[in-house]
């Protein structure tokens, strides 16, 4: 879990650029889940007052939005692509395969807090389909057995 | 240095090629031409998207327009040594066409190029998305002098009528009515957008468009913003376009510098500022009035219309929301005039349509055609025909809104009313190409999940009619169809169409309305015999080991994750159906030479 005095700071840090408006709302959220990963309870509550928005209407869109998450992801963010060009060439099964290598379902994060498994309705690479990103690095043309030595490699080494 | 001889390599730094590391090989090929002496008479340049993912990373030799598909880092030294230096170009690296089976060096000749009629990427792939100065000695803020200095609003408005040019979002409606409406209303505040929330799975050409050439976006919006009196925009971008975001900012940023954006635009006395937003992964948000409460900070919930956003938008002010490509198209026809574009498609639908052509084909990109180009001349002779030997068995447009369309319908003339008429919609240019292994009820459930994920929930009939549709679908995929359950998708259907309030709902039904009246029979044999025609889905197939062929190698027994396969030394293997999870480990683990892992649906021949 963040630290709160970790927390004032980052917050502070992404206050000072921004004037505290509503139509600020969805970027403040997007600037704390790209320094901390995911949205913590604590820094929705200080976005509400520093945006001047009742804190259920924070967390009312931060709920709606797919990208925005309320728990610690992994070091490594699996996002297997089902987007229908990946879905027409295979995603299904080679959702399956992250998961069985991975041990755990969409939406959730291994135990040692190494990988998050997510889905995504598309990340637009289709003429590579099936695809899958890990963090921000696209891996396309996919296959089981590829998708066996990406984690392998992942695993092993703890390298990319 | 010898301007006309210099050879410069384009490497094309689109998402896709980037991916498989396309800035490699721009650095080992810059440090090999440093190597080889050579910096005088060569060069490397960034470019956008080329189109041609599926070969990527593509490397061109210009003003050669020699073609390098599948490139690696490794190839970098060949390329400078043998082409540059040499002069022999590297023919293992030539695009072998899928028809003819021979290696075609230069693009001009590729059949996926000669065809097409590039007018919205006109640009893409051959300037650095980069540079401004790129840009404008293609040709680029040429129109937005014309426009601001020479033209009043007006005319600029009614030049784009002329054109014809109509939201290349999908919905068609004519952009320069559009932007009549917005001028007329009152107010002094006003907003130009540009949706470039691009969430129909299976399309990319905003995003390719967006980083490939961005300027040409800015200059449409500068254009459009004076022709409805416009000062502040935003463009609304996905956030998981990470490398369109970055170069959407730093266009807007070079722009700014050199007077095309900002307070006074080249002295005309008009201001425009843009600002990028990027959307959170809501696929109603490319709804225009969720577009706007999400720039407003709520929650991507449509509102009904009227008062239109032309009337009544952004904060309550007027704005126009443009799709992107809709915004390049705007500079080519101040520049080029209405005449001129009108020339292209037909006459209802004017210009050009992008598509992201994907799927089971043999040529996956990104093609620009005039519309009313057949489907059959874009699938065959543009991408190619199938891969393999596969059958054509649909194509689907237009995203969940959309429909699949048989193969009895592949010479209809793409324009937006045609596709209506066939039960789908043009969309935003997804075509997604599909085979006989697809299962069409399948496909179905497939966008009936996905609305069902992203209704926002406001309509009932939306929220709880697009549940009910997936719960029979999923019931018929899984071999628990019932008679009647073909009348009740329908009916549920309808009723969702009628009474939802946005895109979204309106169009919802359509995937499963479309496949059920081109094939039914599918429907049929699912409900009725238990059997998948396609071999596709997971509860009504089975795994099979052809005892004949088996070489008792064990390697599937090895594969296998859920310890279903029996295996002895020199003994064919054997499937227990109790334990099988149906992965397909087995099949993809058996050598090819083999092919002893057969798949059925009971009640239809063997195939593999």
């Amino acid at each position: 879990m963040t630290d709160m005095a970790d927390l004032k700071e980052v917050m502070g840090s992404i206050f000072r650029e921004r004037r505290g408006q509503r139509g600020e709302l969805i970027g403040l959220l997007q600037a704390v889940q790209a320094k901390l990963g995911y949205l913590p309870a604590e820094a929705m509550m200080a976005i509400a007052r520093f945006a001047r928005v009742p804190e259920s209407q924070v967390f009312g869109v931060a709920s709606f939005y797919a990208q925005f998450r309320f728990t610690p992801v992994g070091r490594k963010r699996v996002m297997v692509c089902q987007g229908t060009a990946c879905h027409v060439r295979g995603a299904p099964k080679i959702l399956e395969e992250v998961e069985r290598r991975l041990g755990i379902k969409p939406g959730e994060t291994t135990p040692d807090m190494e990988h998050s498994l997510d889905t995504v309705a598309c990340i637009g690479a289709c003429a590579l389909a099936p695809t899958l990103m890990i963090n921000k690095e696209t891996h396309g043309k996919l296959t089981q057995k590829k998708v066996t030595e990406l984690f392998q490699k992942n695993d092993g080494t703890g390298g990319d | 240095m010898a301007p006309a001889e210099r050879l410069t390599l384009h490497v094309c730094q689109g998402t896709g090629c980037v991916s498989s590391r396309s800035p490699q090989i721009q650095a080992a090929l810059e440090k090999e031409i440093v190597q080889s002496g050579i910096s005088d008479r060569a060069g490397v340049k960034l470019t956008g998207c080329h189109g041609f993912c599926q070969r990527g990373p593509i490397v061109i030799v210009e003003p050669e327009g020699i073609f390098y598909s599948e490139v690696k880092p490794e190839d970098a030294v060949e390329i400078v040594r043998s082409h540059l230096v040499d002069g022999k170009p590297v023919e293992r690296l030539f695009y072998i066409d899928p028809i003819s089976g021979k290696p075609v060096p230069r693009y001009q000749d590729i059949m996926f190029y000669k065809k097409q009629h590039r007018v919205i990427l006109r640009n893409c792939g051959h300037i650095d998305p980069e540079k401004i100065d790129d840009y404008i000695a293609s040709g680029g803020y040429k129109a937005i002098r014309k426009a601001l200095l020479e033209m009043k609003p007006q005319q600029i408005i009614d030049e784009v009528k002329k054109a014809g040019l109509r939201g290349r979002g999908g919905a068609g409606f004519p952009t320069g009515q559009k932007w009549d409406f917005c001028r007329q209303a009152p107010g002094n505040k006003k907003y130009i957008i540009c949706n470039a929330d691009e969430g129909d799975p299976g399309a990319f050409m905003d995003r390719s468009l967006l980083e490939a050439d961005p300027h040409s976006v800015i200059e449409g919006m500068v254009i459009a913003a004076f022709a409805i009196g416009a000062n502040e925009g935003y463009i609304y971008v996905r956030a998981e376009y990470p490398l369109a975001v970055q170069r959407v900012g730093m266009a807007i940023r070079q722009a700014t510098e050199r007077g095309y954006l900002g307070k006074n635009i080249l002295g005309s006395g008009i201001d425009l500022d843009i600002h990028v937003k990027e959307g959170a992964g809501a696929f109603v948000c490319g709804e225009e009035t969720a577009l706007m409460m999400s720039i407003e900070g709520r929650r991507g919930m449509p509102r009904p219309r009227p008062p239109f956003p032309a009337q009544s938008g952004l904060w309550g002010k007027p704005t126009i929301i443009n799709n992107v490509k809709s915004l390049a198209t705007v500079p080519v026809i101040i520049d080029r005039g209405a005449g001129w574009f009108g020339s292209i498609g037909t006459p209802k639908s004017k210009g050009t349509v992008v598509f992201a052509l994907t799927g089971q084909m043999a040529n996956c990109g990104l093609v620009e055609v005039p519309l009313g180009t057949t489907l059959r001349e874009t699938i065959f002779t543009i991408g190619g025909g199938l891969l393999g030997d596969r059958k054509f068995k649909a194509v689907q447009t237009g995203g969940p809104s959309g429909g699949c369309i048989p193969e009895s319908l592949l010479d209809t003339p793409v324009d937006y009313d045609s596709l209506n008429a066939a039960g789908t919609i043009m969309g935003s240019g997804g075509m997604v190409v599909m085979d006989d292994r697809t299962c069409m009820v399948d496909i179905a459930r497939y966008f009936i999940n996905f609305t069902t994920l992203e209704s926002c929930g406001k309509c009932v009939p939306c929220r709880q009619g697009t549940r009910q549709m997936l719960d029979v679908l999923t019931d018929i995929t899984e071999g628990r169809g019932k008679p009647g359950d073909i009348e009740l998708l329908e009916e549920l259907g309808q009723g969702i169409k009628d009474g939802s309030l946005c895109g979204l709902g309106q169009t919802a039904p359509n995937p499963v309305l479309s496949t059920i009246r081109y094939f039914r029979d599918e429907y049929d044999a699912h409900i009725k015999q238990g059997r998948c025609p396609a071999i596709a889905c997971k509860a009504l197939i089975e795994y099979q080991v052809d005892l004949q062929k088996c070489a008792a190698c064990g390697l599937c027994k090895r594969a296998c994750p859920a310890e279903a396969i029996g295996w002895e030394k020199k003994k064919p293997a054997t499937i227990d159906q109790a334990k099988c999870i149906k992965c397909g480990s087995c099949l993809s683990a058996c050598p090819k030479k083999f092919g002893a892992i057969v798949v059925s649906s009971p009640g239809i021949p063997e195939v593999a």
